[in-house]
């Protein structure tokens, strides 16, 4: 190489690090903006969506007929409103939340896990809403976990998101295995589950298909439905709420733990339960390879298509025959509208109709399978009493009678499930965490994120 | 050597001036060339290097203003028993996305060498490269179907009475990143030996017709005349694998996740959760930059290793 191109290369070279610390100098303001709100509810009068032609931006979840089935039935309804709508899978819907909601604002999205998205100041405050169309006349319960304060504690401050229904969890059975092994009604007691559960393994039947399997930790669900029938749901909720004090580790989730931890040591989940995915869980059981599963009524409408009168559904029940202390986990399918949209009006008159309109409701129910927001005396539309939907429904009104509706364990923070819950329930089935070191694991990581 | 440098003994200004004219432009419109290539990279390469280093000293959660973390992020890399044990887990996965597929690689291509001219040679070649022409995400789908209880890695089990080692090989905590590095290694296999059999193509017969007649026999040849004539390929084969295993994310992304119970994270997968679910950006942009600095620094002596002797 010339000395003549030595010196050329030097000076591109140095162009280019030029360049490079001309970018790194634009970058140097430390990485976040505050932003500010531009929409607002218009104040006074009732939100609607007027008589002009009106564009919805909708961002949901793919694979779930509902909102785009509720869609359709607003647009025939009111004819000046048609939805674009964009879907993705869940979790793309969490990692593209917060840029989506402030660069390419939806007026309706789907929300992941709701914290740092309302406290960021990304989501508007529905509030005014609430007030306008009478929400907070509704059972206080159905709106608490969509109340963020300004620390992104859960529980309380302003409501962040409406739900198009809420679901409910419990356990799901196979009519037919359960006929084999002489089981013809829902048991009444935990002990007399564990006698099914017995009773299926010497049947040679597999008593539990759960998913477990990857970054998946589905054994939290018979965890926290057995945590609810052997102790109060309000301190569960305090802790994913993060009330200052709350513990995971408490003598009755220990007992509940424990017994999940027999439950493993006997063997009635699937030997290959660590490995298992959701599509698994729920291919083996409408397959007649496993007598129960828990889950949630979401799968109520599935399981009426593919299993039609075969599926039945109870929730978790209590310790002793006739007893009060059950529950289930609960919760809305959420909601909410950017600070940013562009139709914040409009989009909040069809989050309150999709909760009082006739149709709206039976579709939801029909089509989603679960129980409908919206106060408790409010219209609810016929099932077929042999569904596994109606069994979700009744299910629902026995939860709410005893209060046993609770927030997912796994929501309490943002990275609980992934990190905390599901290695420690994984190491569960594997026999290398027990009952009380996992609730110990768990409970310090919990500390360290939501102290830190 | 430039035509345009060299110096004439009686330069006319004039013509000097000219000249020089003409080597700015010959030079400005070789920079033009190259400014597309260059802005891009410097888009999308050097600048999200600039910001992750950035980021990597801030408190971040990628909405609400940041704040000043230092060292911290880095001191949490180095301490959290979770990301050393992700780190150490990629180190591991070096014996399958590398050693391996590298020696299976030079097995393979000794063979298909040596029965060259029958049919089967190029049957066997196609056979062994065809999984690097799979995307990966379907590779991971099809062993963990491959790989799970009833899947056919278990039947064969089982059809030579087996049948007792048979388990959820990934969903067991044992066997899951052997499980995944299985996978790693059968993808990684191809491209080895499509380096070495090249590199092979360049030895000159001679030299075996030489060793043959000085009386050495097949496992003589290949120590002393194939290993060493492979030093080039076998070093391009080894960087490459060795980086693919220290930065690995879609199979383990796609098969386990992570799991179980941590014991297939990788800094790859942990940057992602930690960037999009944590919402960590800070620390997931320190762990990034260890990442790299970590490939760096096995890479770049493992090079000089290699091709030592060459340079």
């Amino acid at each position: 190489m010339s000395q003549s191109r030595t010196r050329r290369f030097r000076t591109v070279a140095g162009g280019g690090l030029a360049l490079s610390a001309a970018l790194v100098l634009s970058a140097c303001a430390p990485p976040g903006s505050s932003g500010e709100v531009v929409a607002g509810p218009t104040a006074g009068g009732v939100a609607t969506c007027g008589t002009e032609d009106v564009v919805l931006d909708a961002y949901i979840e793919t694979g779930f007929p509902l909102p785009n089935e509720l869609f359709a039935e607003f647009t025939k309804q009111y004819p000046n409103v048609t939805f674009d709508v964009r879907e993705d899978q869940f979790a793309v819907l969490t990692q593209n939340a917060p840029r989506v909601l402030q660069d390419d604002p939806p007026d309706l999205m789907r929300l992941p896990q709701m914290s740092e998205l309302a406290s960021g100041g990304l989501l508007l405050d529905l509030d005014p809403y609430a007030e306008q169309f009478g929400w907070t006349e509704w059972p206080a319960s159905q709106l608490v976990q969509m109340r963020v304060d300004d620390e992104g504690r859960r529980g309380s401050g302003p409501l962040y998101a409406m739900g198009l229904n809420f679901s409910m969890t419990g356990v799901f059975y196979n009519k037919e295995l359960a006929a084999q092994i002489g089981m013809t009604e829902a048991p009444k007691s935990v002990e007399e589950l564990d006698g099914y559960l017995q009773a299926a393994k010497d049947a040679g039947i597999t008593p539990i298909a759960q998913f477990n399997g990857g970054a998946t930790g589905g054994l939290l669900f018979p965890l926290q439905a057995l945590m609810a029938s052997y102790g109060e749901t309000t301190p569960i909720n305090d802790w994913i709420f993060h009330t200052p004090g709350a513990t995971i580790d408490t003598p009755d989730n220990l007992a509940a733990a424990e017994h999940l931890q027999r439950w493993v040591e006997a063997g009635y989940f699937a030997d290959d339960v660590n490995s298992m995915d959701y599509a698994q869980m729920m291919s083996r059981f409408i397959g007649g390879e496993s007598l129960f599963i828990f889950d949630g009524d979401w799968e109520s409408g599935n399981l009426d298509t593919q299993m039609p009168g075969n599926a039945g559904f109870f929730p978790m029940p209590p310790l002793e025959v006739g007893g009060t202390q059950f529950g289930a986990m609960s919760a809305p399918l959420t909601y909410g509208i950017s600070a940013y949209a562009a139709h914040p009006d409009c989009a909040a008159f069809f989050l309150n109709w999709v909760t009082t309109d006739e149709t709206a409701r039976t579709i939801t129910v029909q089509v989603g399978g679960s129980h409908p927001m919206g106060p408790a005396d409010a219209f609810m539309p016929e099932v077929d009493a042999d569904s596994v939907t109606a069994a979700t429904l009744a299910a629902g009104t026995e939860v709410n009678a005893v209060n046993g509706a609770m927030d997912f364990i796994a929501n309490a923070t943002g990275s609980i499930y992934a990190q905390s819950w599901t290695p420690n329930i994984q190491q569960l089935v594997a026999g290398q965490q027990d009952a009380a070191g996992m609730l110990t694991a768990v409970q310090a990581d919990y500390e360290a994120e939501v102290g830190g | 050597m430039g035509a345009g440098a060299a110096p004439l003994p009686v330069p006319a200004p004039a013509n000097n001036r000219r000249r020089r004219i003409r080597r700015l432009s010959n030079a400005a419109r070789a920079y033009l060339l190259v400014v597309p290539a260059a802005a891009f990279y410097i888009a999308f390469v050097i600048r999200p290097i600039i910001l992750t280093a950035q980021y990597s000293v801030y408190n971040w959660d990628g909405i609400k203003p940041a704040t000043w973390a230092g060292a911290d992020n880095y001191v949490e890399v180095f301490t959290n028993p979770k990301l050393v044990g992700a780190i150490l887990n990629s180190f591991e996965l070096i014996i399958y996305f590398s050693f391996i597929p590298v020696v299976l690689a030079l097995f393979a291509a000794n063979v298909i060498r040596g029965i060259a001219r029958s049919r089967l040679s190029g049957v066997a070649r196609t056979v062994l490269f065809l999984p690097q022409v799979i995307p990966l995400v379907a590779a991971g789908i099809m062993w963990s179907w491959m790989l799970s209880t009833n899947g056919t890695v278990n039947q064969l089990l089982r059809a030579v009475g087996l049948g007792f080692l048979g388990r959820a090989w990934l969903g067991d905590f044992d066997t899951a990143l052997p499980a995944v590095g299985v996978i790693g290694a059968w993808v990684q296999l191809g491209l080895c030996l499509i380096l070495i059999l090249a590199g092979m193509s360049k030895i000159d017969p001679a030299l075996y017709e030489a060793a043959r007649i000085d009386g050495a026999g097949p496992i003589r040849e290949f120590f002393s005349i194939t290993l060493p004539s492979l030093r080039q390929e076998l070093a391009v084969a080894i960087t490459i694998t060795v980086i693919a295993a220290l930065a690995s994310f879609d199979i383990i992304y796609i098969s386990t996740q992570g799991g179980p119970g941590n014991s297939t994270l990788v800094p790859g997968l942990q940057v992602y959760y930690l960037a999009f679910f944590d919402r960590e950006i800070g620390t997931a942009s320190a762990l990034a930059l260890t990442l790299m600095a970590l490939v760096l620094i096995v890479v770049l002596p493992l090079q000089r290793i290699l091709r030592g002797r060459d340079g």
